[in-house]
């Protein structure tokens, strides 16, 4: 366990460019724009397919796709197209690993409505944006937040593989620790990340504990 | 990349089976072993564990509330806490491929029980089955659809979760991705993840198949 004294008690590094605070905090700049593009486009999209049913198909094979492809193939492949000059080498292979999983359950969740409770909505003269918001979005909400969560927490551990292509994050300790054979480095960025993807879940747990109405206890699973 | 096709065949037929050890077939077969190797010790610890959980139902709430804790954990980090203890060997790869396996599947496993109509397990009471023949014979085929799911899931990502092993010289195909980084070529890149992704397919294809199999009372209601 000396290891981790060696790692964590070295003030060299808890300053500076390559310090723990500054990976940290690329780290979470980097998972924080991946969730927030793959949001961006799965969310929009699987509302508009669980409302409209239109395109179920294209759901299923997609997520069963996007489950295969390996992120460290696609991150190398398009680091090698596109070079290291900007950033979009990195996020399009996370931005393509966390859409899926937000996708999949937020068209579940809509779907997954009762009837009745649509018909309702219609009933009392809602009108078809309407019912989405005020209804379909609220009682899909934990299903919603479950994708969020498994997205955000996948982002997390596979921001640590884009240190291999030269970019910062955690993952540098570990790359770069496994380069000169600093094990301390490699096990010190590996508890690093273990604790932040742990952090993320208890966070996104909380919010969906917060954030659903009381009104809605259904808790299912699907991933 | 100037003038530098994205994939260059004839790499790709004079590295394919070569007789040594990093040709492009034995990646493939210790890619194979690895990604599967998991999925069946998952499968094999995550049923009793899952059985527990059914006839003790106190056990289900932590166990799940552990394995949620398991599954959140980042593979590479896990790869690399478990090198002192297990070295740069294969074990490093599989067995935190077999956690998130176990991870998935008892939740699978409880479903896929709880799936059974009361109904059906009451005739099965009545026409004299002991709780094992029970168990045997009656709840576990028709939990098989769930199970299924749950498998596929396991077996898709873990297939794709072998290739960051790469990263410590244990990838199977992930080893054509460092390959290619340190080379600057894309092309084993592009083998890599093609080969990964078709034999995802073909597993979870298989999969179906085994399911569609071992119920053959769906397909004769039509509802498969």
């Amino acid at each position: 366990m000396n290891w981790l004294t060696d790692f964590f008690g070295d003030p060299a590094h808890w300053s500076g460019p390559d310090g723990i605070p500054a990976r940290l905090l690329e780290h979470l700049a980097f998972s924080a724009a991946a969730l927030l593009l793959a949001a961006l486009i799965a969310l929009p999209l699987g509302l508009w397919i669980g409302h409209t049913g239109r395109g179920a198909y294209f759901i299923v094979a997609t997520v069963n796709v996007a489950r295969a492809i390996p992120t460290l193939g696609l991150l190398v492949l398009f680091v090698l197209l596109l070079g290291t000059t900007t950033v979009w080498p990195v996020l399009i292979p996370l931005v393509a690993l966390a859409a899926p999983p937000i996708l999949v359950n937020t068209y579940e969740g809509v779907r997954g409505v009762d009837p009745d409770l649509r018909d309702a909505a219609y009933g009392m003269g809602l009108r078809g944006g309407q019912v989405l918001g005020r209804v379909l979005v609220p009682v899909a909400l934990p299903l919603i937040l479950l994708g969020l969560r498994l997205s955000a927490v996948q982002v997390v551990a596979t921001t640590t593989v884009a240190a291999y292509a030269g970019l910062g994050g955690l993952g540098r300790f570990i790359i770069d620790g496994l380069a000169t054979k600093d094990y301390a480095s490699v096990a010190g960025g590996a508890v690093l990340v273990v604790l932040f993807a742990l952090a993320v879940q208890l966070l996104f747990t909380l919010a969906q504990r917060t954030a659903v109405s009381p009104g809605v206890s259904r808790r299912q699973r699907v991933r | 990349m100037d003038g530098e096709p994205l994939v260059r065949w004839d790499w790709i037929w004079r590295n394919w089976s070569t007789g040594r050890a990093g040709s492009i077939d034995s990646l493939l077969q210790q890619h194979v072993v690895m990604a599967l190797l998991p999925v069946v010790l998952g499968l094999v610890v995550a049923l009793p564990i899952g059985l527990a959980c059914v006839r003790w139902r106190w056990l289900y709430q932590p166990t799940a509330g552990l394995m949620n804790v398991v599954y959140a954990l980042p593979s590479l980090p896990v790869f690399m806490l478990l090198l002192p203890a297990t070295g740069l060997g294969p074990a490093t790869v599989i067995i935190p491929l077999s956690f998130y396996g176990v991870a998935v599947l008892i939740p699978a496993v409880v479903d896929g029980i709880a799936s059974v109509p009361d109904h059906v397990r009451q005739s099965a009471v009545a026409m004299g089955f002991t709780p094992l023949r029970r168990l045997l014979r009656v709840e576990l085929p028709i939990a098989v659809p769930v199970v299924l799911a749950g498998l596929r899931v396991v077996a898709v990502s873990s297939i794709s979760l072998v290739s960051v092993g790469a990263l410590i010289g244990q990838g199977g195909l992930g080893n054509l991705f460092t390959d290619a980084f340190k080379r600057d070529f894309p092309t084993p890149a592009v083998v890599g993840i093609v080969l990964i992704v078709a034999l995802a397919l073909l597993v979870d294809g298989l999969l179906l198949a085994a399911q569609r199999l071992l119920t053959p009372w769906q397909r004769a209601r039509g509802s498969a």
